[in-house]
């Protein structure tokens, strides 16, 4: 045995004082400084560079990915460069790793000691790099590679994804609240003169003045910042439909036109106060509602760009090329690095290796591949490199077949009509109605002028708008969104929160969601807590999957020096090896049915440790929370029906499925629909897909495929599965909230409408009461934000 | 009247031009990013060599 292993296992065995690694925060080899070679570089360029300050100004988040740098990934940098004509270039990369405001200032400070860059910015919101600069593309590499070598990731967006978070509609609605706050309290301030006038005196001259001012700004204000709604009403009018948007529509349009005539007219009553400030507090819930939504989106775009990866292409030459998985032409020949994801789908040429293929099919255990097995793109690389000869892309893949049926999927669904709509098929027309029979009431009952009889019915509608009803909805949409979001739950569907407090069945898909999405190692009380600690010092140095479970079960150890790693076989470090069977296993022991790794010392038997899927570790108690509130929850799995119903048992799930093929799953969902359930499928794997778009409303955590994330409502982060309780629970308290909202709106227009009908209101009575009402509903919602 | 017809107008133009000032800085992204301008004070630039 070698002095350095000796060392460290008596280091390992002892655990004596650790140390944590002066750049990255990891705990580092008995008393060292630096965690690994790539730390201290990091920490000699940024010393290098007078960037010292770093180190004492950031705080290092725990939940973030440390600052360690991992030059293991190579890019394709020049499909994302956007070239203009003048030469300039221009990159956006998502940044992994980012922290702190130290890291911005960090970041952008190497970059300024780049020459030749013109514009290196980083976006602390989007967690976006921006880079600009003059000259060769080839360039980028080298920008990317300072960055990188401070101890970030790097990795580009692909420019359609870029294209679509530019957010237009965003800019569009707070351009219109823009214009529609300084319209509002520019006509308010010549209103409040004008009832001033009322009480002192004011003569009909002035006020006629006044009413102009008013009338000059507000008229093409409401053209500009009215935009989104009209719009709105007026496509769902063309499809003979109506929402909320419609009586507002026609309530302000209205309004201003009476409240022009009248200040033709001369009159005493004008009201363009109540037209703009209506639009100015509508605006201010879409704008915020935009706002949350846009937030989450952004964050689950994120977390699909982290994961994205390169593929490497065999040359001709024998070189490799980093690739686009997308821009691979069929029958190139793929690289398949140990623990890299397999982006592709493809036949094995080369190589014999176990897969990880539960993200694909729900298998947990890994399936053997060798040259002639064929692999679907988002399998894991458990053993050694492979080659891959890529079949035909595009509609040929899985994933193609998967679209196409989340899509038939997705058709059959349905339109989910929003409560705000309900309302307001209701009532739009009973508005409308209200207000035609009050004219004709005053014009022939009444025998009053007609300009009367107009006003009248017109200061109904105005009393009518559906100000404090169209922000009943919205407003508890921002605080609940908001408030998921706080706890890493990425809410992307308007509409996902009514579904969500609907729902009375739960599908569970199993491996990955009720599971762990790596395999755990099986503790069953035998093993070996000393050879663990020595396995786990030889496992810190590779960036397999199970040696990284080797590493998390063991806790801080330390890293051994010198460990080579053997492709195909395992880890070796002097006499001291982590690997197969073959390469430090005992031949004569009986086999085991999951994955294995042994442990083999010089003078004492080899050690092994067998790995297994794992359950969540709230999975038991959020199951049972979900039962306690009453809803019924089904398991169905693609997995093999030991594996499933020993789970299901734990977990105390009567009803589940084992062997359900993506096809079946959709059945299952598609059956409990139709007999008038409301289902939640909480899935993650590729085969989840298509049964994540038939549910009523679905969940996926962030370590779901692409394809499941995209599809998904809701998308929570961490290791738990608690959120899809705290989801659940929000949501019906949400729906409660906007329930209590609707009531309270509808009471204060129950109130304020037979005023009106009288003729008794006034422009000063309509701006308070709609202000007033509109406070109400959004002090309601805000008691959302305390915590149950 | 005058007087009054004059301070009506003077306001206009103020907040006309506050509102202008506003659309021309969302238009340069300044509101982009507030989490990062939250933060960016807390660094001064080292000095320039």
């Amino acid at each position: 045995m070698t002095a350095a292993a000796a060392g460290a296992m008596s280091v390992g065995m002892s655990a004596v004082t650790q140390s944590l690694c002066a750049h990255c925060g990891q705990v580092a080899p008995g008393g060292a400084r630096f965690c690994c070679p790539g730390c201290e570089a990091a920490f000699t360029t940024i010393q290098g560079m007078g960037l010292g300050r770093y180190y004492a100004e950031r705080v290092l988040a725990p939940d973030a990915r440390p600052p360690r740098p991992e030059s293991n990934e190579r890019w394709d940098l020049v499909r994302s460069i956007a070239t203009d004509a003048k030469g300039r270039n221009e990159l956006v990369v998502a940044v992994d790793g980012l922290q702190c405001g130290a890291c911005v200032w960090l970041i952008e400070q190497a970059l300024a000691r780049e020459p030749g860059l013109v514009a290196g910015r980083v976006n602390m919101t989007t967690r976006r790099l921006r880079l600009v600069w003059d000259g060769a593309t080839g360039q980028a590499e080298r920008y990317v590679a300072a960055v990188e070598r401070l101890g970030y990731r790097l990795i580009p967006y692909n420019a359609a994804s870029l294209a679509a978070s530019q957010d237009r509609t965003g800019r569009a609605l707070i351009k219109a609240l823009a214009v529609a706050g300084f319209a509002a309290s520019n006509v308010m301030l010549s209103s409040v003169a004008v009832w001033a006038g009322l009480v002192q005196g004011m003569g009909p001259g002035t006020r006629g003045l006044m009413h102009w001012v008013s009338a000059l700004i507000a008229m093409p204000a409401i053209a500009y910042a009215g935009q989104p709604f009209f719009r709105s009403a007026f496509a769902v009018l063309r499809r003979g439909r109506t929402n909320m948007d419609v009586p507002i529509s026609i309530g302000v349009v209205l309004v201003t036109a009476v409240s022009l005539a009248e200040t033709i007219r001369g009159g005493e009553h004008a009201y363009f106060d109540s037209a703009v400030s209506l639009l100015f507090f509508l605006l201010i819930g879409r704008v915020l509602d935009h706002v949350a939504r846009g937030r989450a989106r952004a964050a689950a775009e994120q977390l699909v760009t982290l994961r994205a990866n390169d593929v490497a292409v065999l040359q001709a030459d024998g070189s490799t090329q980093r690739l686009a998985a997308e821009a691979v032409a069929p029958g190139a020949m793929v690289l398949v690095a140990a623990g890299e994801r397999i982006g592709v789908d493809g036949v094995v040429t080369a190589g014999n290796a176990p897969l990880d293929a539960s993200l694909v099919t729900g298998e947990s255990l890994p399936v053997a591949a060798g040259p002639g097995t064929s692999v679907f793109a988002g399998t894991v690389n458990l053993g050694a490199a492979l080659t891959v000869r890529a079949t035909a892309t595009g509609a040929a893949t899985l994933l193609a077949e998967c679209v196409r049926l989340i899509e038939a999927a997705e058709a059959r669904r349905g339109r989910f009509v929003v409560l705000a709509d309900r309302v307001a098929r209701r009532y739009a027309p009973t508005v409308h109605l209200a207000a035609s029979l009050t004219f004709l009431w005053w014009w022939l009952a009444m025998a009053a002028p007609v300009s009367q009889a107009l006003l009248t019915a017109c200061a109904v509608l105005i009393i009518t708008c559906p100000c404090a009803l169209a922000l009943a909805v919205p407003a508890v949409q921002v605080i609940a969104t908001g408030r998921l979001f706080q706890q890493g739950i990425l809410l992307k569907s308007a509409t996902a929160l009514e579904r969500l407090a609907e729902v009375d069945t739960v599908v569970f898909d199993k491996t990955g969601t009720l599971t762990e999405p790596v395999l755990g190692l099986v503790d069953d009380g035998t093993l070996d807590r000393a050879a663990l600690r020595i396995a786990a010092g030889l496992a810190a140095a590779s960036r397999h999957p199970l040696s990284r479970s080797l590493v998390e079960a063991a806790g801080p150890v330390v890293a051994l020096d010198d460990v080579r790693e053997i492709p195909g076989q395992g880890l070796q470090a002097g006499a001291l090896r982590l690997g197969s069977r073959a390469f430090a296993g005992d031949a004569t022991a009986a086999a085991a049915a999951g994955p294995e790794l042994w442990l083999a010392r010089p003078g004492q038997p080899a050690v092994c440790f067998r790995f297994d899927e794992r359950l969540r570790a709230d999975a038991v108690e959020t199951v049972a929370r979900l039962k306690s509130m009453g809803l019924a929850i089904i398991l169905a799995s693609g997995d093999r029906p030991e594996a499933v119903g020993r789970i299901a048992a734990t977990l105390g799930i009567v009803e589940w499925r084992a062997a359900q093929s993506p096809v079946e799953k959709v059945a299952l969902v598609e059956r409990l629909r139709a007999e008038g359930k409301r289902v939640l499928m909480v899935g993650d794997g590729l085969n989840d897909g298509p049964s994540l778009a038939a549910a009523s409303v679905s969940a996926s955590p962030a370590t779901a495929a692409d394809v499941s994330q995209t599809v998904a409502d809701v998308i929570f982060q961490g290791n738990r599965l608690g959120p899809v309780a705290e989801t659940l629970t929000v949501a019906r308290r949400a729906k409660s909230v906007m329930g209590q909202n609707i009531v309270l709106s509808l009471a204060y227009n129950a109130i304020m409408l037979p005023l009106a009908v009288c003729g008794t209101i006034t422009p000063w009575l309509a701006a308070a009461a709609m202000s007033s009402s509109s406070l109400l509903v959004m002090g309601n919602s805000f008691r959302l934000r305390r915590r149950a | 009247m005058t007087t009054m017809l004059f301070l009506i107008l003077l306001s206009i133009v103020l907040g006309g031009a506050g509102l202008a000032v506003f659309l021309w800085a969302l238009r340069s992204g300044q509101y982009d990013d507030l989490t990062g301008a939250a933060n960016r004070i807390l660094f001064d630039d080292p000095p320039k060599p």
